[in-house]
């Protein structure tokens, strides 16, 4: 199970690379690089060198105490992405393929953005790096997330308004594929989500799998047993792949992924991939995808911008197949529900893409006995979205 | 014999070389669509391709997007294309036809479905953008069973991937101009000619170029070195700038012979 993809990029049936011929050479000129540099003894230690240092890895493993009493059931944990430099997990796959196209000799890189998240962890990795680098996020996620636009400005990235479609994650990715298509040559593409063309899907899941690993030798230290459940919230899926990965062999881990139920299920309006697509083709890989009978992709709608898209990575789609993996909707009011839970009890206040996760735990401790134990991957901290979950809040919320 | 064949085979006999333009089907709405197919036909085209609108079009430059949204906007299928073109024959157009179409909405239709459809429809050939050779065998298989040509695309990026391209090409092979999406642009890539030279050097079936050419002189430029050139952008764009004529029942064959007329003056 741990030796997927196979050398065609699939996870079972799903993956593969759907790509322009155009960027075909540069799929496999990426692939064989990362194979190359991942073996690579002076390439995994500067990597850990600035996770540790830079992003101040590892984090932690948090008992939430005040939770668990509160729900009354399973114990539940807290991995603490939201502690990462830049604010969630997205900087530990931004610093690996930054490196990457530094020893690749790639001087400029680009990035799509949702939640801002990705973008910010990309412009703070070419900063650091010494690269120069565009951000493409679709005007309507500009207009969610100023705070991050001012984020990636002032850390000198530029921010490429996206105008086409729907104006959110899912046309940002599209306006950064064309871009790398026009700029193959000399431009690194770091994506951010385990979604994509193959390698990325791999590649993103391999250097997001330090969150699973940690919090695997976290809880075998703090309980000496795994955990029963974890949880994660699911968009492209790269925070849950690394999060689940280093589980999969243990089957007595219960992985569930959380998708972005919006309105409800039983309106159009939500990113519940998993739970309402269909099998198809979509940016670059086959895997499911929101989609009328005709294959015109839907568009996705969550509070959450880095939830609202209606793609998933692969490898999720095969363990949701598999049956390995389980995935579950929560709504916005559900998941704004979470964040004020977790505030007031624990004193964190999570992103909203991970108080999706929180929600579902919250439904989930309280059928649990209390000797469970429930790990909640908390992929970013939610400062960005102060602003959204007030308009929600006072009722004009998207 | 495939009609993509014949036709090239006439061509070479009269010494020519084949203009193609590309329309997105259903842009502005398909009764016009097929008027300007068989425009298409009049103004000296010899083949043409039939755009499917597609909600990402990724390989896709902002003229073809805003062409695709205005034709899904009417929410024009697949099935819908390939009916506009066959209705075209009765007003005229008989070119050899091919389907230009991402990969999902085939996918979705279905394989059977979409052979039978193409077949009945008189379609000759197909372009997939998003379907490089790593991942079109269940497709190609289909089609070569079918009689219809795949046919691939080869990029100036594509090096030692051209001659495992072309050795499986149908029809021709389409020849990406230069990096990047469909659109119209002033220069093609720097290499463009030694990379047309490779690819006609390596391959068995002719070879024609497109992505950026939008006027006469470019087409002229390209005279000698391919056996055709795709013109899809600029045609694209003449429909968008006619567009109030052709939403007009009293203007509409205005509409449609200003565009005649632009692809006319392509052919050389």
């Amino acid at each position: 199970m741990n030796r997927m993809p196979d050398e065609h990029g699939r996870f079972g049936r799903f993956g593969g690379r759907y790509v322009p011929e155009t960027l075909m050479n540069a799929l496999f000129e990426l692939e064989e690089a990362y194979l190359k540099f991942s073996r690579d003894p002076d390439f995994q230690a500067e990597l850990d060198e600035l996770l540790r240092q830079y992003s101040g890895r590892p984090t932690p493993l948090y008992f939430a105490a005040r939770l668990t009493e509160r729900l009354g059931g399973a114990k539940i944990y807290l991995k603490r992405e939201d502690l990462n430099h830049t604010g969630a997990h997205k900087i530990n796959n931004a610093l690996g393929q930054g490196l990457l196209a530094k020893r690749m000799g790639k001087t400029k890189v680009i990035a799509e953005t949702g939640a801002g998240q990705h973008g910010v962890a990309s412009a703070t990795v070419a900063a650091l790096l010494g690269l120069e680098c565009k951000v493409f996020m679709g005007e309507e996620d500009m207009k969610r997330q100023e705070l991050n636009v001012f984020r990636m400005r002032l850390l000198g990235a530029e921010v490429v308004p996206v105008t086409s479609g729907t104006r959110t994650l899912k046309d940002a990715c599209n306006e950064t594929l064309r871009y790398w298509v026009s700029h193959v040559e000399d431009t690194y593409y770091i994506l951010g989500s385990a979604t994509g063309p193959h390698p990325y899907p791999m590649m993103v899941r391999d250097f997001q799998r330090v969150i699973g690993v940690e919090a695997r030798e976290q809880m075998l230290r703090a309980e000496g047993r795994l955990p029963d459940v974890i949880v994660a919230a699911v968009g492209g899926g790269s925070n849950a792949i690394g999060m689940f990965h280093p589980f999969l062999e243990d089957r007595e881990v219960k992985l569930v992924g959380v998708e972005a139920g919006g309105r409800g299920l039983d309106t159009d309006e939500h990113a519940a991939t998993l739970t309402k697509g269909r099998r198809g083709v979509f940016q670059g890989s086959f895997s499911y995808v929101l989609q009328d009978e005709y294959g015109q992709v839907l568009p996705a709608h969550s509070i959450s911008a880095g939830l609202d898209y209606p793609g998933i990575g692969p490898e999720h789609a095969w363990l949701k197949e598999t049956g390995r993996a389980e995935y579950v909707p929560i709504t916005d009011a559900e998941a704004v529900e979470a964040v004020q839970v977790l505030a007031a009890t624990e004193g964190i206040i999570p992103a909203l893409e991970s108080a999706h996760a929180v929600a579902h735990a919250l439904k989930l401790a309280p059928t649990l006995p209390k000797d469970a134990i429930v790990v909640v991957n908390l992929s970013g901290r939610g400062d960005k979205d102060v602003e959204s979950i007030m308009a929600y809040l006072e009722g004009d919320g998207r | 014999m495939n009609r993509i064949d014949a036709t090239f085979e006439g061509l070479r006999r009269e010494g020519k070389s084949a203009l193609i333009p590309f329309l997105t089907i259903g842009d502005p709405d398909p009764a016009t669509s097929a008027e300007l197919i068989a425009a298409c036909a009049r103004a000296g085209a010899d083949m043409i391709e039939l755009g499917v609108p597609y909600s990402d079009p990724l390989a896709d430059g902002p003229v073809i997007q805003r062409a695709s949204e205005r034709a899904l906007a009417n929410r024009v299928t697949l099935e819908d294309v390939v009916r506009t073109a066959a209705e075209a024959r009765g007003l005229g157009a008989d070119i050899p036809y091919i389907l230009f179409s991402y990969y999902n909405p085939i996918l979705q239709y279905g394989f059977d479905r979409f052979i039978g459809l193409l077949n009945e429809h008189g379609i000759s050939g197909i372009i997939v953008p998003d379907l490089p050779m790593e991942e079109d065998g269940e497709l190609r298989a289909r089609t070569e069973e079918a009689g219809i040509h795949l046919i691939p695309l080869v990029a100036p990026t594509s090096r030692e991937r051209i001659s495992r391209i072309v050795a499986r090409a149908r029809g021709f092979v389409y020849c990406v101009s230069s990096l990047g999406v469909t659109g119209m642009r002033s220069a093609f890539h720097a290499s463009i000619d030694a990379f047309l030279a490779d690819v006609a050097e390596a391959s068995p079936v002719p070879i024609c170029v497109g992505f950026g050419i939008s006027n006469r002189e470019q087409v002229l430029g390209f005279r000698g070195k391919t056996d055709g050139v795709i013109v899809g952008s600029a045609i694209v764009r003449k429909i968008e700038e006619v567009l109030p004529l052709l939403r007009d029942p009293a203007t509409r064959a205005e509409g449609v012979r200003r565009v005649e007329d632009f692809i006319r003056s392509l052919r050389v």
